[in-house]
């Protein structure tokens, strides 16, 4: 292969950089909050929707859109990086954190080590139990102070910000605990199986 | 535009034309897909296209199933088409 | 051999060197790059090219274009609009000019494509820069010398903003079966005889073709102009096969 030519004058749109330490490799900050969907934006009513906690085939715990407003909330304050390359800090959230939610389903232990995340739309992702706990996810309702947007996910989303956004799936209607880790519909076409921003991990092999 | 607008409105299949050109030798936006979900046929331009940056997310113009999916990633091209009960390609016009 | 029959066949796409000759201004925020391409394997009308720029540190941009010009045209061309928010439209309609080179790959996408052995009626509906590969069909259309009923509509935001107003004009003033109407979304000159609104249902059906004619029908712009066109014509009673759409987005394109 030869060179290919050098346009002159051309060099990549002059970014906000932002700390180092809060952007990872290979970043670039956003102000917006772009929206990127792997199919249409479901309109699920809140009489309709439900969130289930699943032990494989077998539901654990359901919540109705009263009752899940009614468990303890939860905000988060964090920055979040989509493998689209752009990062977006400060971002305000609340919802119901994973630990919250196994509290009220009287689970002392999460049954498996692993999870799947199933959506309105049929998307899915995976996520191992300890990236959950402890406070690093929840399942958000609301964005800035707001009710979550249905492009943004809305009514619920998960909200996983340390690894790559995509795991922070929008629609969110149950979690699965799995014994195995599975690829979901983004990993298991090329995306990295569990993508952690800060060691860059976009794609499978990475 | 309307500030009611949906920002999620999905391209047409056309646009995939460019990534299915890595991996196909003949134009596919002509070719015609059968969805496996509830058998419509349709040209692969028609399709809806969903996934914006991080892929292809072709969807069936009539049920919104799953047809095709395309990952373009630095190793190489990842295809998967579970949803296309098959795809048929005319002959070339005249 | 006829250039249908060279760019079906099987080919791998690859990337080639294009040299600009001639940049033309359209509007104030849209530019033609006229180019010369070795081995620029030939087009038809609607499709596009995968334009890649590097930089000198080698930081590389890729974006998809439609091509503007006439398979029967001596160089290709592609009309770019600037976005704002954009990486690469700001440089190829900002800042360069004849003598610059970057890569592209093409032809792609045979779906969105009209040729006169199509034959017609050739019904056309644009709104802003979606009249590019709408523009490369009516110059084909006159390039090949045929008289194939053809209407265009096409929505701008102002009369500046028309791009190939021009050569629109002229095109009509051939009288060989085309006849265009204008309209004009945001602001209209003093005396303007076109449109004043956004496409519609009237308009749609007054400018078009009856569906007892089975027109090959092309719309391409803002995804909201396509999704109303191209639903009203089927409530008008046109085959859904015979509409064939481009949308370029939620706000007209990407970068």
């Amino acid at each position: 292969m030869s060179e290919p030519p050098i346009s002159r004058g051309f060099r990549a749109r002059k970014r906000p950089d932002g700390p180092a330490n809060r952007v990872p490799p290979g970043q670039h900050l956003v102000n917006d909050f772009p929206v990127l969907s792997a199919g249409p934006t479901p309109h699920t009513s809140l009489e309709g929707w439900s969130f289930t906690l699943e032990d494989g085939p077998s539901p654990l715990a359901e919540w109705t859109w009263a009752q899940f407003a009614a468990l303890p909330q939860t905000t988060l304050k964090v920055d979040i990086h989509c493998v689209t390359t752009w990062s977006k800090l400060d971002t305000n959230w609340q919802g119901v954190t994973i630990d919250t939610l196994l509290e009220a389903a009287g689970l002392g232990e999460p049954p498996e080590l692993f999870t799947m995340i199933h959506c309105d739309g049929g998307y899915t992702t995976n996520v191992p139990v300890e990236d959950l706990l402890d406070g690093k996810a929840m399942v958000a309702t609301h964005f800035e102070g707001r009710p979550l947007a249905p492009e943004h996910g809305g009514p619920a989303r998960l909200l996983v910000p340390h690894l790559y956004f995509w795991k922070s799936a929008k629609w969110a209607r149950s979690l699965q605990f799995i014994a195995q880790d599975e690829p979901g519909f983004w990993e298991s076409l090329g995306y990295h199986i569990y993508g952690d921003p800060w060691r860059e991990q976009r794609y499978a092999g990475d | 535009m309307s500030e009611h607008a949906d920002t999620n409105a999905p391209l047409d299949g056309n646009s995939a034309a460019g990534l299915l050109h890595e991996l196909f030798a003949v134009d596919l936006t002509s070719a015609n897909v059968t969805c496996v979900g509830c058998g419509t046929v349709a040209e692969i331009g028609r399709e809806r296209a969903y996934g914006g940056a991080m892929g292809v997310v072709l969807r069936c113009v009539h049920c919104e199933a799953v047809v095709l999916r395309m990952v373009r990633t630095p190793a190489g091209c990842w295809l998967e088409m579970l949803g296309a009960r098959n795809l048929f390609v005319p002959a070339v016009e005249g | 051999m006829p250039a249908t029959e060279a760019v079906a066949a099987p080919r791998r796409l690859e990337w080639l060197t294009a040299t600009v000759t001639d940049v033309i201004v359209e509007t104030p925020r849209v530019k033609s790059l006229v180019q010369d391409v070795p081995r620029w394997p030939g087009h038809r009308p609607g499709q596009h090219v995968d334009v890649r720029l590097t930089g000198e540190d080698g930081y590389q941009a890729q974006r998809s274009y439609s091509i503007a010009s006439a398979p029967e045209a001596a160089h290709l061309t592609l009309t770019v609009e600037r976005i704002e928010e954009g990486e690469v439209s700001p440089y190829l309609a900002g800042e360069v000019r004849p003598g610059d080179q970057f890569e592209l790959r093409g032809p792609i996408g045979g779906y969105f494509v009209w040729t006169v052995a199509a034959q017609g009626p050739l019904f056309l509906i644009a709104g802003g820069s979606g009249i590019v590969p709408l523009m490369a069909m009516l110059r084909h259309r006159a390039a090949a010398s045929v008289a194939v009923p053809a209407r265009l509509i096409y929505s701008s935001r102002t009369f500046g903003d028309i791009i190939y107003r021009d050569e629109l004009d002229r095109l009509m003033a051939r009288r060989d079966g085309l006849e265009i109407v204008h309209t004009l979304t945001r602001s209209q000159p003093a005396g303007w005889s076109g449109g004043m609104r956004r496409i519609d249902r009237e308009m749609v059906a007054s400018a078009g073709f009856p569906s007892s004619q089975r027109p090959r029908t092309f719309i391409c712009g803002p995804t909201q102009l396509v999704e109303y066109a191209a639903s009203t014509l089927q409530e008008l009673g046109h085959e859904a096969s015979l509409i064939k759409t481009e949308r370029f987005g939620p706000t007209g394109g990407v970068g």
